[in-house]
């Protein structure tokens, strides 16, 4: 794992990632800690702690004996939390580099909707 | 969880030289432990000790609740794979395995053959004329089919390449899931294990430096770059552990809680902020031989605290 966050975190994030994009269905089963260990190259432990994190926020519920699967209505859910998300990890450093090279609000507005309509 | 290694105030000294100067820790059950620091910081000498083959100066040592010098209860469940290990002359691969298998309680022959196959070693060679990688995936096979509830592995892979070692830490992961054990992990490729090791010592000339979970030690030291002015502001509340300045740039690692908001932070000041990995920050809080790091003129850099 590269990234700089705690590693539990970022198997949550990467578990999300997938039910947000649909590769992981609602009410279909989620990888064994040990495979997510085994498979991302990391101790089983910090893998069963990020599990546990979607556990916890009810992404996620535990079939005994079985394992782990996704909750429904979880995508939603993480959809509407990754909006909030959204302003401050996207807009927010655009407006500082906007701010930056002097470019103002309404001027970066038509940049948006030029590629907005461009794509 | 219940603590298979306690030691309190442990201290060392022979022929003048402090080895280990009064550290205590204790090691919980079925984890993996890395063991960090420089050459001559005091790992081997403390696993020396856990494993009855030292006396300590002062101090007490517990392992699985007992002292491990010549205690056969506590000697039969560890397993001490060493950087350098020595075999009898004209001992064949097979024979070393062979003599694990009495030694070892918990031994698992499918898994040590399994293993042989896996890093290619020559049953029937002599020990002696198996390379320097050879000798030391030997070394690995032992410790990892031996099984044992207490392993020590203390730089285990002298002369094993990239492709080997991967073998060695997939084979770790993997068995340790299936049949978890305490194990410690001595080792200068901090990179590489980064990701497995759950809990870390770091020994610097005799003291311990840190006795910290993995995790909390991510994202904990932080390097930012930036105006002097903004830096500043934004590492008030750590604790400097480096800075290099060019003009009006500094760039300082700092160590302290930043939180998840601390790349907002400093996106905000327009700063760049980098976690620095297990690695670095080893670097970093480990004692520099020589302090004045070679530097072009108009860069200053300084180690900030020690």
């Amino acid at each position: 794992m590269e990234d700089s966050r705690p590693i539990f975190l970022q198997i949550a994030e990467l578990l999300e990632n997938s039910i947000l994009d649909g590769t992981l269905a609602e009410e279909g089963q989620v990888p064994s800690t040990n495979e997510l260990a085994a498979f991302h190259r990391i101790n089983p432990a910090t893998a069963a702690k990020g599990v546990n994190k979607l556990v916890d926020d009810g992404t996620l519920y535990k079939k005994r004996g079985i394992g782990m699967f996704v909750s429904s209505g979880a995508r939603a859910k993480l959809r509407g939390r990754r909006r909030d998300e959204f302003a401050r990890q996207y807009v927010q450093p655009l407006l500082t580099e906007a701010r930056k090279l002097g470019i103002e609000p309404a001027e970066l507005k038509n940049m948006i909707d030029a590629k907005g309509e461009s794509r | 969880m219940s603590a298979v290694i306690a030691v309190t105030d442990l201290t060392k000294r022979y022929r003048g030289v402090t080895a280990l100067d009064g550290i205590s820790f204790s090691l919980a059950e079925n984890r993996i432990h890395g063991l960090l620091g420089r050459n001559g910081a005091g790992k081997t000498t403390l696993m020396q000790i856990l494993t009855g083959q030292h006396f300590a100066t002062s101090g007490q040592v517990s392992v699985f609740g007992q002292h491990p010098y010549e205690n056969e209860q506590v000697l039969a469940r560890m397993s001490f794979i060493k950087e350098s290990q020595t075999y009898p002359t004209n001992l064949r691969v097979t024979h070393v395995l062979r003599a694990a298998r009495l030694v070892y309680p918990s031994w698992n022959e499918e898994f040590a053959q399994r293993l042989v196959e896996v890093f290619q070693l020559p049953r029937g060679r002599n020990v002696r004329k198996l390379s320097r990688g050879m000798l030391s995936a030997l070394g690995i096979v032992v410790g990892l089919a031996s099984r044992a509830p207490l392993t020590f592995f203390d730089e285990p892979y002298l002369g094993l390449d990239a492709v080997a070692r991967q073998h060695f830490y997939d084979h770790l992961l993997a068995d340790y899931t299936e049949h978890p054990r305490t194990i410690v992990l001595s080792t200068h490729l901090i990179d590489e294990v980064s990701d497995l090791i759950e809990h870390v010592l770091l020994l610097d000339r005799g003291r311990l430096l840190l006795d910290v979970e993995a995790e909390a030690l991510r994202g904990q030291v932080v390097t930012v770059s930036g105006p002097v002015a903004a830096v500043q502001e934004f590492a008030r509340t750590g604790t400097e552990l480096h800075r290099a300045s060019l003009g009006g740039t500094t760039r300082l690692t700092v160590r302290g809680d930043f939180g998840p908001a601390a790349q907002d932070r400093a996106r905000a000041l327009g700063l760049v902020l980098e976690a620095s990995s297990l690695q670095d920050i080893v670097v970093r809080l480990s004692t520099a031989t020589d302090s004045s790091t070679p530097t072009p003129a108009g860069v200053t850099s300084e180690e900030t605290i020690r």
